[in-house]
């Protein structure tokens, strides 16, 4: 075999500890040692890890903050659930669902995209407040719009249902405002979820070590430099923003196939839940899409095992947010980490010549 | 016909005339240094031929072409590769990295290659790989390869933005104080580089350089710039030993 360099390595150990993760939640729940509530939040967790992978690629690796990603969830959400509730009754669920999946994925590359031109151009921290306003002006329509179906084709409003003018009989609501989408079918599972979070975990980082990886990073580093060095910055930038969106859009239709009803609340789609998505990115270490996905898994997890220890949670959470802090970015703690860590990965390299 | 031929290069900042009719010439395969006391504009001129700014007036022609108003990036397409004084690394690029930045547009292949790993990709990159490191060689950076690029000493920093600038395949390399900030051996050995890269790598090279020693040991022609004008140009030695040329830098010290 070909010597695997250590940037490999750290690809293959990224995508094992997935696997492993999966594999040790399979057992769990075949053995029916994992209780229902711990099982539904499988779900939850990997598609959160997908987000705060896409979003890495924005703020760690391109090096521009965006404050609207779970805005992009909401497109992928939206958009997918819009499709499968039309085709609910007409298309079996496998082709169904890929068909949503790749609609879900490229509206948001789309919009990711059409966001880009204009901001990505500037220099400055303009990307922060267009995509921060984006975010809620997405949420804000969604609340506001109804859209539904009949014979005669797509009717849309922003004032009620009734304003739509269905037809009563071969009339279908699709989303009915503020009360979102109901009845989008729970197409995706805890298997679909990690197999679409390993693909994400190697488009990143497949990309990341590539030429185009190289100038997207080059741009971060140094914009001046990167532009006389022959790097056309403009189009990086819209690479790894188009990216990174769509990514996004992905964990929103792993989210939008995974519940019942689908609402654009704050909570899910608004700016404290792009913030959320940049606390996983900023714990789990900038940059690094490894820690993005461990981040997220804690943390989605932690609030909502806690939530017996009413008085105590936010607390504890707390705690835990300025541990994982200083674990990633107290410089005495990254030394002790690669002091020990080469150590070990030094002894290891020796038993294994053995 | 000459590699660069400028003629009467204006620029202003507000009030401040910072390169004032500026002209040069420069021969294929020359070694030539722009000298000059501290704000003489020489930086300046350096951001003007690559696009950093766009000149108020007056033209740049690169090899027959009319370069003026091309933006960096397309300078850069168009031969002329640079250093800067304030060195300008991707400080959290591996040295070989920072190389092979230098190479992208030298074997390309697509975004889709590379996430699908296809033989393409695997073969531009074992090229890239085997370029970076020859021109590493030349720096004597190759012991460093996989070092982060900001944890270089200041010398080698030096070194390294040489190294990349040159994997963009220059027909013009411009270098903004190669040797500030190194000792005097570290000085002697990038003579000696500079004059081997001007050799081995068939290039035009156009120097700005406050270290006299450098300067007249390799360069064979002078412009010297004061306030943003020209004060003398021509043979190195003759420059050198210009009256006027001598008061500008004794006024200045
Ligand atoms: N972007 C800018 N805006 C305003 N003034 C500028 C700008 N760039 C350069 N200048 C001014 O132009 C003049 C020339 O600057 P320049 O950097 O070209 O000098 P220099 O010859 O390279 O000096 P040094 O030897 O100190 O590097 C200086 O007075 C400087 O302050
Ligand atoms: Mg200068």
């Amino acid at each position: 075999m070909k010597k695997l360099t250590k940037q490999q390595k750290s690809n293959l150990i990224t995508l094992a500890m997935v696997v492993c993760f999966y594999l040790i939640c399979e057992i769990f729940i075949r053995t029916g040692l994992m209780s229902s509530h711990l099982k539904g939040l499988l779900v939850p967790l990997t598609y959160y890890a997908i987000a705060a992978v896409g979003l890495n690629l924005c703020v760690g690796i391109l090096g521009e903050l965006s404050l609207g990603h779970a805005g992009f969830m909401c497109i992928g959400a939206f958009s997918s659930s819009i499709f499968s509730v039309m085709t609910r009754d007409a298309l079996p669920t496998v082709p169904r669902f890929i068909l949503a999946f790749i609609i879900g994925v490229a509206m948001t590359a789309l919009l990711g995209f059409l966001i880009g031109i204009p901001v990505l151009r500037l220099n400055g921290d303009y990307l922060a407040i267009v995509t921060l306003a984006f975010g809620e002006i997405i949420k804000n329509i969604l609340n506001a719009v109804y859209m539904g179906v009949d014979d005669k084709g797509l009717h849309l409003s922003l004032k009620d249902a009734a304003s739509m003018g269905l037809d009563a009989s071969t009339g279908k609501k699709i989303i009915n405002g503020a009360m979102g989408i109901t009845g989008t079918p729970s197409d995706s599972n805890f298997t679909i979820a990690i197999i679409i979070l390993l693909v994400s975990l190697i488009i990143v980082q497949n990309l990341v070590q590539s030429r185009d990886g190289r100038a997207i990073m080059s741009i971060r580093d140094n914009r001046i430099a990167a532009e006389s060095t022959g790097i056309n910055v403009t189009k990086y930038k819209m690479l790894a923003f188009t990216i990174s969106a769509a990514i996004a859009g992905a964990a929103g239709v792993l989210f939008s196939h995974n519940i019942s009803t689908l609402t654009a609340q704050g909570i899910y789609f608004g700016y404290n839940a792009s913030i959320m998505l940049l606390v996983y990115v900023v714990l789990g270490g900038i940059g690094n899409i490894r820690g993005s996905v461990i981040a997220a898994m804690i943390l989605y997890v932690l609030p909502e095992l806690l939530r017996g220890m009413d008085k105590y949670r936010m607390l504890i959470y707390s705690i835990v947010l300025i541990v994982m802090m200083l674990f990633n970015w107290s410089p005495k703690a990254i030394e002790f980490r690669q002091n020990h860590l080469s150590k070990f990965s030094k002894r290891f390299r020796k038993e294994a010549a053995r | 016909m000459s590699l660069l031929e400028v003629n009467d290069l204006n620029i202003s900042f507000g009030g401040l005339h910072a390169v004032h009719n500026f002209n040069i010439s420069i021969e294929r395969g020359d070694l030539y240094g722009l000298i000059g006391p501290n704000g003489a504009g020489k930086t300046t001129v350096f951001n003007l031929l690559t696009g950093v700014y766009s000149p108020d007036e007056g033209r740049i022609i690169l090899d027959g072409r009319d370069i003026t108003n091309l933006k960096p990036i397309d300078k850069n397409k168009a031969g002329i590769a640079r250093t800067f004084q304030n060195i300008r690394l991707f400080k959290d690029l591996s040295v070989k990295d920072n190389v092979k930045v230098g190479l992208h547009n030298i074997y390309p292949y697509s975004a889709l290659s590379a996430i699908l790993r296809t033989p393409a990709y695997h073969k531009a990159e074992k090229q890239m790989d085997e370029r970076a490191m020859e021109l590493l060689e030349v720096f004597d950076l190759a012991g460093e390869a996989d070092t982060m690029s900001s944890n270089l000493p200041y010398g080698k920093q030096r070194k390294l933005e040489i190294a990349r600038a040159l994997a963009t395949n220059p027909k013009l390399l411009l270098l903004d104080e190669p040797a500030a900030g190194m000792n005097p051996n570290e000085t002697a050995e990038l003579m000696d580089t500079i004059r081997f890269i001007r050799e081995n790598f068939n290039i035009t090279i156009l120097l700005i350089e406050h270290d006299m020693k450098l300067v007249s040991g390799i360069c064979e022609r002078l412009t010297v710039l004061n306030f943003g004008q020209i004060l003398a140009k021509g043979d190195t030695k003759e420059v050198l030993s210009n009256p006027e040329v001598i008061k500008a830098y004794i006024g200045e010290d």
